[in-house]
């Protein structure tokens, strides 16, 4: 499969990058890892006029804490989230969500950046990144500027920043003391999208469940929170029978299709089970017991 | 609407006018005969068209040409060095293939993988080559084949 005719253009300073998207608008498309985007481009799923190859611009590639958050630069690959030790011990949502995404060949290539930017409610990442409050820090010609991620996605590949703007950078806020996170996808293989996913991050004083933040993954038309299972949590214990109301919860907040990948009914019985099992996790790594 | 283009293949530098969106699996097999590096799927799932790109792991398939300008790519037809690279050897000593389409791709995505992990768990490789599909072996022997190369890589480090 042959991908249409485009024009290639290599930016060699982000500014560029955006006098370019500003210039070309709607026709124009940025190539980041391009691991969505080249195969919608072969589908002719996508048939941009131009395409903006990010690719070789320095600076936008890294994973550090600064100012109380993790800053994860736009193109930083999923396997450097996967080789970072700071992830690995501080952001365990974060390491687990990076390490199912597609398969290890494409995230030799797939971007963090990107996996956000194309709002495609079957990644995994814009679950993770709601259940985390992040931050999304997009460039355009006037400057930059945050967009909280619950304002970010606003509908089926469809995302709030501007066509002239590019996402720059991704802030998470570093979690409190006894506060723990777990992703948990079920797929049908390597590489395929989730059936269902669940990205929980939550934080405890003592037993009390003081905040609790739940994403759902490729369970409804653009990627969401689940406030009912949150509310069942938040400022109460994590008994089992709180966890069982906010499982039902989450079932009854998604609104799944029927796909080869399973009936509504399926879909929705999944995220009750998973969310669940995600809270009991993150909750025992809250307490710092388990911690896989 | 040519881009021109410089890239090295298996050490030899070549240069082409490319449309831009010339895949790189096509260049490869097109315009540089080097047929070993396959077409699977054409949907970034089976991991055959697997090269090594600046030393990493990726589906040809799924990078236009014209972004491997100026990088370097390792191919199949380079792995060979003055008789079998030891992967080779365990593909062929432990059976590792019955019809080889996947072959090339596994071979350059476990070379990767083995100079990250010189000594993996048997998990650890199932993992390491879950990009790439086989539908002949049921992988066990893969992962022997895998293993096989591993220890001889291990044996010729420590010989070096």
């Amino acid at each position: 499969m042959i991908p249409g005719k485009f024009e290639y253009l290599v930016p060699t300073t982000l500014d560029e990058a955006v006098s370019m998207l500003d210039k070309h608008g709607d026709d124009a498309k940025i190539l980041a890892g391009g691991q969505s985007l080249i195969p919608a481009m072969r589908f002719r799923l996508a048939m941009p006029e131009i395409l903006i190859d990010i690719n070789r611009l320095d600076g936008l590639s890294y994973v550090k804490e600064e100012n109380g958050n993790l800053a994860i630069g736009a193109m930083t690959r999923e396997a450097d989230i996967d080789d970072s030790e700071l992830v690995k011990q501080k952001y365990q949502l974060l390491a687990e969500t990076a390490k199912v995404i597609a398969d290890p060949i494409v995230r030799n290539l797939s971007t963090v950046g990107g996996n956000l930017a194309h709002a495609d409610p079957a990644n995994d990442h814009p679950a993770t990144m709601l259940a985390y409050g992040a931050e999304i820090v997009v460039t355009g010609p006037g400057g930059e500027r945050t967009i909280p991620i619950d304002e970010f996605f606003v509908d089926l590949f469809e995302n709030s920043m501007a066509d002239n703007e590019i996402l720059k950078e991704i802030r998470i806020p570093t979690p409190p003391a006894n506060s723990g996170g777990c992703y948990v996808k079920i797929e049908r293989k390597v590489g395929d999208y989730a059936i269902a996913a669940v990205a929980v991050q939550l934080t405890l004083d003592g037993d009390t469940c003081t905040s609790a933040r739940i994403g759902l993954t490729n369970v409804s038309p653009k990627p969401i929170r689940t406030a009912g299972a949150e509310a069942a949590l938040v400022g109460k214990p994590l008994t089992e029978e709180n966890i069982k109301a906010a499982g039902v919860a989450a079932s009854q907040d998604c609104d799944p299709s029927a796909d080869l990948r399973g009936s509504v009914d399926y879909k929705r019985d999944l995220v009750r089970v998973i969310t669940m099992r995600a809270i009991r996790t993150a909750r025992d790594r809250a307490k710092g017991g388990t911690s896989s | 609407m040519s881009y021109p283009i410089t890239l090295t293949v298996n050490g030899e530098e070549h240069s082409a006018e490319v449309e831009p969106r010339l895949l790189l699996v096509h260049l490869l097999r097109e315009n540089l005969n080097l047929t070993g590096t396959h077409i699977g799927c054409d949907t970034t799932s089976c991991g055959a068209c697997t090269v090594l790109m600046d030393g990493k792991p990726v589906k040809s398939c799924t990078v236009f040409a014209v972004q491997a300008n100026g990088r370097s790519i390792e191919t199949i037809e380079g792995v060979a060095n003055g008789g079998l690279h030891p992967l080779q050897e365990g593909f062929w000593e432990k059976h590792g293939l019955q019809c080889g389409y996947c072959t090339p791709g596994m071979i350059m995505n476990a070379k990767a993988f083995l100079a990250k992990n010189p000594s993996p768990t048997d998990e650890e490789i199932r993992w390491g080559i879950s990009g790439n599909l086989c539908r002949c072996t049921g992988y066990n022997k893969i992962v022997e084949a895998i293993q096989y190369a591993a220890e001889k890589l291990r044996t010729q480090s420590k010989e070096a």
